[in-house]
C-alpha cells in the first residue's frame, strides 16, 4: 500500500511542500544567513559575522522593548490567568444563561488584533481625556492599556479551557473530600488545582506566547508612543527594518534573537509544566 | 488530553433540577455584571459610530444627542475613505480561497506523511511541527523578498504564501487525527480495487470532516484578521485590516469618527460568522489550542 500511495507524491505532497518551501523553509535559511550580512537588498548582502548582533544589544531601543515585552508577559500571564480561572469555577454549575455568558466572554477572541486596538484607543483615550490625558501622554498608560486589552481579549479563550478541565474533576474526589470535612479552600487548593494542571498547561504556554509575540495590539494602540516608549519586541523588529535605511541586516539579527527566545520559552515552559503535571 | 476536551466540550443538556439557591443567584448576577463589561466596548463602537468626529473624542461614554448625532455620515466618509467594499471582496477572496486550498492541500500531504514511512516524510513532520513556534518577524524580511522575486505579491500569490504558512499547523492537526483511523478500511477498500486518491477522497476525507472543519475556521480566523503579512506583501490591493489601519494618517492623527463606522463594519461579519457556527469555533479553537 505504502508503494502505491508514494507514487502519487507529486499530486498529494508536492504543492503543500512547495508552498512551505516558498514561505517558511527558504526564507528561514536565508533569515539565520542574512542575519550575519550587512544588506539593503537581497542581492547585495556581504558578510559582516556578529556585527549586527553586536549592534542589536548596542541598541537602546531593542533593549527598551525586551523590558517592555517581558514586563507585559509577566503582568498579562498573570492576570489572564487567575480572572480566567475565577470565571470558570464561577461558572461551571449548570447556573441560568451558562452557555450565554460562555458565548459573550468568548466572542472578543475572534476580533481581529487591529480592530481591538482602535476600540480600546477609543475608550481609554475617552476615559483619560477627563484627566487632560491621551492614552500617549505617558507610557504607563500605553503600558495598563495593552494590558487590559489583552485580558479582554483572552479571558473567554482560557476561561473555556479551565471550564473543560474542571468539568473533568471526578464527583468521586470531591465528595470523598466532603465526607472528610475539607472546606471549600482546601478543595480548591488540594483538588481543583492539581487536577486542572494539564488545562493550566494549556493557558500558560498559549497566554506567554500570545502576550510575548503581541504586534497587532501593540501597533493599533500605541505604535510605540510616546517616543518608542511602549514598543514591544515584534513591533520594535519591523521598524527597524522598515524604518531605518542600512539597518535590515540588525533587523534580521533582532529577528533571530526574537525567535530564540520564543522557541526556549516555548519548550521549557512545556517541559517544566508537563513534569509537574505527572508529579501531581 | 484530546480525550479530556471532548467530553468537556460536548454542551452538558442536563437540565436545571434544582431551583436557584440565594447564593447561586449572586453569582448569576456577577456575572452578569461582567459580560455587561465584556460586551460594552463593542456597544460602545456601535454608538459611536453616529456620533460626529468632536464628540468620540471628548464624550465617547454619552448616548448620542440631538447635536451629536451625525446619522451614516461617518459610515460613508469612512468607506469612501478606505474602499471599503473593494478591501472587504479582497478580503472575502483571499481568506475563502486559502482557507479552501489548506484544507485541500494539507489534508492530502498529511495522509502521505503518515502512511508512508521513510526519512522524508519523517523530516517534514518534523520541519512542520517547527514551523509552529517560529514567530513571523523571523521570516518576514525574506519571504518578502522571495514572493516578489517568484511573482507571489498580489492577491493571488498571497493564497499560496498562506499556504505555506497554515501548512504547519493545518498538516499537525490533521495527521494527529488520521493516525486513529484504521489503515483495515483503507486497506479494504483498496483490495476492492480503489487507487490511492480513491480510497482518500471516498474513505479517508469523509472521516476527517471534524478536523477539517477545525483546520477550516483556525485558518479562517487567522487570515481574516491578519494584517502585517497583507500589509509586507500586497503592493496596491488592501485587505480590511489593512485598510482599517490605513485611517492612521500621518503623525498619528487619526479620524476616530469614520474609524468607529469601519470597525463596526469589521466586527459584523465576525459577530455573525460567530452566530451561525459557534459550536464549531468554540471546539475548533479548542481542539487548536490542545494540539498546538
Amino acid at each position: 500500500m505504502q508503494n502505491a500511495i508514494k507514487k502519487w507524491f507529486p499530486i498529494l505532497a508536492l504543492p503543500t511542500v512547495v508552498a512551505f518551501m516558498i514561505s517558511f523553509l527558504i526564507p528561514f535559511v536565508m533569515g539565520i544567513y542574512l542575519s550575519f550580512c550587512s544588506f539593503k537588498t537581497v542581492k547585495n548582502a556581504t558578510w559582516v559575522g556578529f556585527d549586527n548582533y553586536l549592534r542589536s544589544f548596542a541598541n537602546e531601543d531593542f533593549i527598551n522593548a525586551l523590558w517592555f515585552t517581558v514586563k507585559f508577559t509577566v503582568i498579562s500571564v498573570i492576570t489572564i490567568n487567575i480572572l480566567a480561572f475565577v470565571f470558570a469555577l464561577l461558572l461551571t454549575k449548570a447556573l441560568r444563561g451558562t452557555n450565554v455568558f460562555r458565548t459573550i466572554f468568548f466572542m472578543p477572541n475572534l476580533i481581529g488584533g487591529i480592530v481591538l486596538g482602535y476600540i480600546w484607543l477609543m475608550i481609554i483615550n475617552g476615559f483619560l481625556y477627563y484627566f487632560g490625558a491621551t492614552i500617549t501622554t505617558s507610557a504607563t498608560y500605553g503600558f495598563w492599556g495593552l494590558v487590559i486589552l489583552m485580558n479582554w481579549q483572552l479571558i473567554g479563550y482560557m476561561m473555556i479551557i479551565y471550564i473543560s478541565g474542571i468539568q473533568n474533576i471526578s464527583p468521586d474526589l470531591l465528595e470523598a473530600a466532603d465526607i472528610d470535612g475539607a472546606n471549600s479552600a482546601q478543595k480548591l487548593l488540594h483538588i481543583t488545582i492539581p487536577q486542572v494542571m494539564p488545562s493550566i498547561t494549556i493557558c500558560l504556554f498559549l497566554t506567554l506566547t500570545n502576550s510575548f509575540k503581541l504586534f497587532d495590539q501593540n501597533y493599533a494602540l500605541t505604535a510605540g508612543a510616546p517616543g518608542k516608549q511602549t514598543q514591544m519586541l515584534a513591533l520594535d523588529i519591523v521598524n527597524t527594518f522598515y524604518g531605518r535605511v542600512g539597518w535590515q541586516g540588525v533587523g534580521q539579527a533582532k529577528a533571530v534573537i526574537f525567535f530564540l527566545i520564543v522557541a526556549v520559552i516555548a519548550l521549557s515552559q512545556l517541559f517544566l509544566t508537563r513534569r509537574k503535571e505527572v508529579e501531581s | 488530553m484530546a480525550e479530556m476536551v471532548k467530553v468537556a466540550i460536548t454542551e452538558r443538556k442536563e437540565k436545571l433540577k434544582t431551583p436557584m439557591t440565594a447564593k447561586d443567584w449572586i453569582k448569576f448576577i456577577i456575572m452578569l455584571i461582567l459580560s455587561i463589561i465584556f460586551i460594552a466596548p463593542i456597544l460602545l463602537v456601535l454608538i459611536n459610530s453616529f456620533k460626529g468626529k468632536l464628540y468620540v473624542s471628548n464624550e465617547p461614554f454619552a448616548l448620542p444627542s440631538a447635536e451629536s448625532f451625525s446619522g451614516l455620515k461617518n459610515y460613508i466618509n469612512g468607506i469612501q475613505k478606505i474602499d471599503f467594499f473593494s478591501a472587504f471582496f479582497v478580503s472575502l477572496f483571499v481568506t475563502v480561497c486559502s482557507v479552501a486550498l489548506i484544507v485541500l492541500a494539507t489534508a492530502m500531504c498529511a495522509w502521505f506523511i503518515t502512511r508512508v514511512k521513510t526519512w522524508y516524510t519523517k523530516l517534514l513532520y518534523l520541519l512542520f511541527a517547527f514551523s509552529m513556534i517560529v514567530p513571523f518577524q523571523m521570516v518576514m524580511y525574506p519571504m518578502s523578498q522571495v514572493a516578489n522575486i517568484t511573482h507571489l505579491d498580489n492577491m493571488f500569490g498571497i493564497v499560496i504564501i498562506y499556504l505555506g504558512f497554515g501548512a504547519g499547523l493545518s498538516v499537525f492537526l490533521f495527521a494527529g487525527f488520521i493516525k486513529s483511523v484504521p489503515l483495515e478500511i483503507e486497506e479494504a477498500a483498496m483490495i476492492d480495487g480503489c487507487g490511492p486518491m480513491r480510497t482518500f477522497f471516498m474513505v479517508d476525507f469523509p472521516i476527517l470532516r471534524p478536523s477539517a472543519i477545525t483546520v477550516a475556521i483556525l485558518n479562517a480566523m487567522w487570515i481574516w484578521n491578519d494584517y502585517l503579512l497583507p500589509s509586507i506583501i500586497l503592493n496596491d490591493t488592501r485587505t480590511l485590516p489593512v485598510a482599517i489601519q490605513y485611517l492612521r494618517g500621518g503623525y498619528g492623527s487619526i479620524d476616530m469618527a469614520a474609524m468607529m463606522a469601519m470597525l463596526v463594519l469589521a466586527i459584523i461579519p465576525i459577530i455573525i460568522f460567530y452566530f451561525v457556527c459557534q459550536k464549531y469555533i468554540i471546539k475548533g479553537v479548542m481542539a487548536g489550542a490542545v494540539k498546538g
